[in-house]
C-alpha cells in the first residue's frame, strides 16, 4: 500500500511540476464558465439559463475534452518510463506491476479529480453567486454529480490510455494510437450508431439501440448527466431517454469501464519484455 | 555460501537463445566480472539473476529463492541494480529523484543526503536531472544502487562516462561492499582497471560460459606468453640462439629494447639467465592482462563450441 502512496504521490508532484494540474484546470474554468455564460447565446440569449441547460452544455463540451485530456496524460505512463530505462528499475524494487499501476492511477486520478473540481466547480460558484432563484440545492446537486462522473470519464481514459501505452513499443506510437482511440469512443462510434439507425429504417429493434449506448464510456457519461432532466438531448439520447437507466446502474457501468481496461493492462504488463 | 546460483539456464527470446546452459555460482563477499561482447547474454543474465526474466530452462535463485517469483518481492530490498541506460525523470531534481527511490525501499533522508554527498552529487542534487551530464546520471545511479547497502549488487557497464577520478572512487566503494560481504556483479566492456577488483571472471560467448575463475587460473588455462621487455645493448641472434625453444616472438624494438615472449612455466628459467647477462640493465615481465585473456577465450569461442569448465570454485568453497 505505502508503494501505491509513494508512486501516486510522485505522479501528482510531476502534474503540479509540468502545469499539468494548472493548464487543465484554467481549460475548465475558462470553458465552464464561459459556457454557463453564452451557452444559450445561439438562441439570443445571454446569461446563466437553465440547470439543465447548462450541466447539458457542460456535458457535450466534457465529452469531447476529458478523454483527449487523459489520453494525453497518461498515454506514456509505461512506455516513457520504458524509454528512460526507470521501469527496469522500479521492477528491481519492492514493488508489484499492479502496485505500480495502481499508484500511477491514483495519480492520475488525482490530478483530474482536483482540476475537475477546480474547473467545473468555479462555475457552479459563479452561478451561485451571481444569479438570483437558482435553485442552490439542485445546483450542487447536478454539479457534483457532473463532477464526480467527469473525473470518472478521464480515469476511464487513463486506463485506456494505460492499456495504449503497455501495448506500444515506442512513446511516439502510443500517441497515435491515443489520438486513434480518442476519434473512435468520441466521434466514430456515434456516427457508426446512428448510421445503423438510419440506414437499417427501424428494420433493426430500434428499442435494443440505448443499450449499445452502454458500449461507449461517453455516452454512459452523457446518460448519467441527462437524466432527470426533461426535454434535453437529440440524437441517439432522444431514444434513450425513454429507457429508464436508474443512475447507479449507470455509474456502475462506467465503474466497469475503468476496470475493464486496467484488468487488461495488467495482463499483457505481466507478459510484456523488459 | 552461494548468494546466486544458475543451473544450467537457457533462455530463448524469440526463437533466438540469448542464454544457453549457463551454469554459475555466486558467493558471499565476491566481486564476480561479467564480459563479454554485445549480445554475449550478459544483460539478459543480469536481468535473469533480477528475476524480470524467467528461466525457460534450468534454475535460478537468489538468495536460496526463484527471484520471478512474486514472493521475492521481501527480499528486493537487498539488491542493488544500476541499469545500463537511465536518464531518470527529467523533470526533478537528483534529490528528487533519489528521495523517490529511498521512499520504495524505505531508506529515510538523510542516508539520501549522505549517498548524494559520497558520489559527489551534494552540490548539484537540486538542479533537474535534464541538466545532468552522462556521467552525473551515472553517479546518481550508483547512489540509487546502494540505498539499501544491498547484499547483492549488480552493475552494468558502471563506469561509461565517469572520469578516472569518480572512476577510481567507485572502485574504492566496491572494494568496501565486498569486504562487508555483498557479492558484487560488474558487467563492463572497459576492461583495462577493472583486473584489480575483480575475484573471478566469467567470460560468456553466444550465451554460455566460456571461462570462469581468478584471473591467474584462467591465465594457466589460455596459457598465453609472457612478454619480456629487455633493455641494453643486445644482439638478435644472440637471444634467439641462448633461448632457443623457450624464446619465441624475439623482436627488436628499438637498439636500446627487445621484446621476447616466453612460456609461463619457463619464465623463470629465462629471467635467471637475463638477470645473469652483464649488458642487461633493465627488465620489463608483462602478464596477459585481461584484454588478452579475454580476446583469447572470445576467438576460442568463435572456434569450437563452448565447453564449459568450472574453475575457480574451489577456493571459495573452501572457505
Amino acid at each position: 500500500m505505502r508503494a501505491i502512496y509513494y508512486i501516486a504521490q510522485k505522479e501528482l508532484k510531476d502534474g503540479l511540476r509540468n502545469r499539468w494540474i494548472i493548464a487543465i484546470t484554467l481549460i475548465f474554468a475558462l470553458l465552464s464558465i464561459g459556457i454557463s455564460w453564452f451557452g444559450a447565446a445561439a438562441s439570443g440569449v445571454i446569461g446563466f439559463t437553465s440547470i439543465p441547460n447548462t450541466i447539458f452544455s457542460l456535458a457535450s463540451l466534457a465529452v469531447f475534452i476529458i478523454p483527449l485530456i487523459s489520453l494525453l496524460l497518461a498515454y506514456d505512463a509505461i512506455v516513457g518510463e520504458d524509454e528512460d530505462g526507470t521501469l527496469l528499475l522500479l521492477l528491481t524494487y519492492p514493488l508489484s506491476k499492479m502496485q505500480l499501476l495502481l499508484g500511477k492511477l491514483a495519480g492520475h486520478g488525482l490530478i483530474l479529480g482536483i482540476s475537475t473540481l477546480l474547473g467545473f466547480g468555479s462555475a457552479a460558484l459563479t452561478i451561485a453567486l451571481f444569479t438570483d432563484s437558482v435553485d442552490l440545492i439542485m445546483l450542487s446537486f447536478a454539479f457534483a454529480r457532473f463532477i464526480l462522473s467527469a473525473t470518472l470519464l478521464g480515469e476511464i481514459f487513463v486506463s485506456i490510455a494505460y492499456f495504449i501505452s503497455v501495448l506500444a513499443s515506442e512513446k511516439s506510437k502510443a500517441a497515435g494510437m491515443a489520438l486513434i482511440s480518442w476519434f473512435l469512443f468520441v466521434f466514430a462510434f456515434d456516427l457508426t450508431l446512428l448510421g445503423i439507425l438510419v440506414g437499417t429504417k427501424g428494420q433493426l429493434n430500434p428499442e435494443l439501440f440505448p443499450y449499445l449506448l452502454l458500449l461507449n464510456p461517453t455516452d454512459i457519461f452523457r446518460l448519467i448527466n441527462l437524466i432527470g432532466f426533461e426535454g434535453n438531448g437529440s440524437g441517439l439520447f432522444v431514444m434513450a431517454s425513454d429507457i429508464e437507466f436508474s443512475i447507479p446502474v449507470l455509474f456502475l457501468m462506467l465503474f466497469a469501464w475503468l476496470l475493464f481496461p486496467l484488468i487488461l493492462t495488467l495482463w499483457i504488463f505481466k507478459r510484456r519484455t523488459i | 555460501m552461494s548468494v546466486v546460483q544458475l543451473n544450467q539456464v537457457s533462455h530463448v527470446y524469440r526463437r533466438i537463445s540469448t542464454v544457453n546452459g549457463l551454469t554459475l555460482n555466486i558467493y558471499k563477499g565476491e566481486v564476480l566480472g561479467l564480459f563479454g561482447h554485445n549480445g554475449a547474454g550478459k544483460t539478459t543474465t543480469m536481468k535473469l539473476i533480477l528475476g524480470l526474466l524467467k528461466p525457460c530452462q534450468g534454475s535460478v535463485s537468489v538468495f536460496g529463492r526463484p527471484p520471478s517469483a512474486s514472493s521475492f518481492s521481501r527480499y528486493r530490498y537487498q539488491l542493488g541494480f544500476l541499469p545500463e541506460n537511465v536518464s531518470f525523470y527529467q523533470q526533478l531534481s537528483g534529490r528528487e529523484v533519489l528521495s523517490y527511490f529511498a521512499t520504495l525501499k524505505k531508506v529515510n533522508k538523510s542516508r539520501v543526503t549522505q549517498l548524494l554527498d559520497e558520489v559527489g552529487l551534494g552540490e548539484a542534487c537540486r538542479r533537474k536531472v535534464k541538466t545532468y551530464s552522462k556521467g552525473m546520471k551515472q553517479r546518481l545511479g550508483l547512489a540509487q544502487a546502494l540505498l539499501t547497502e544491498p547484499r547483492l549488487l549488480l552493475l552494468d557497464e558502471p563506469t561509461v562516462g565517469l572520469d578516472p577520478i569518480a572512476t577510481q572512487d567507485f572502485y574504492a566503494m566496491v572494494d568496501q561492499l565486498r569486504q562487508s560481504g555483498s557479492s558484487v556483479v560488474l558487467c563492463s566492456h572497459v576492461l583495462p582497471g577493472v583486473e584489480k577488483h575483480i575475484d573471478r571472471a566469467a567470460i560468456l560467448g553466444n550465451g554460455s560460459l566460456q571461462a570462469l575463475g581468478t584471473l591467474s587460473e584462467l591465465r594457466q588455462q589460455a596459457k598465453l606468453p609472457i612478454k619480456i621487455l629487455i633493455h641494453g645493448k643486445m644482439n638478435r641472434e644472440a637471444i634467439a640462439s641462448k633461448f632457443y625453444g623457450r624464446a619465441f616472438n624475439i623482436q627488436e624494438i628499438n637498439g636500446q629494447v627487445m621484446a621476447l615472449s616466453t612460456r609461463q612455466d619457463q619464465k623463470i628459467g629465462v629471467l635467471r639467465e637475463l638477470l645473469n647477462q652483464s649488458n642487461v640493465s633493465d627488465i620489463d615481465v608483462h602478464a596477459p592482462s585481461l584484454e588478452d585473456i579475454y580476446r583469447y577465450f572470445v576467438a576460442n569461442s568463435a572456434k569450437n563450441p563452448p565447453s564449459i569448465k568450472h574453475k575457480g570454485a574451489s577456493k571459495q568453497e573452501a572457505e
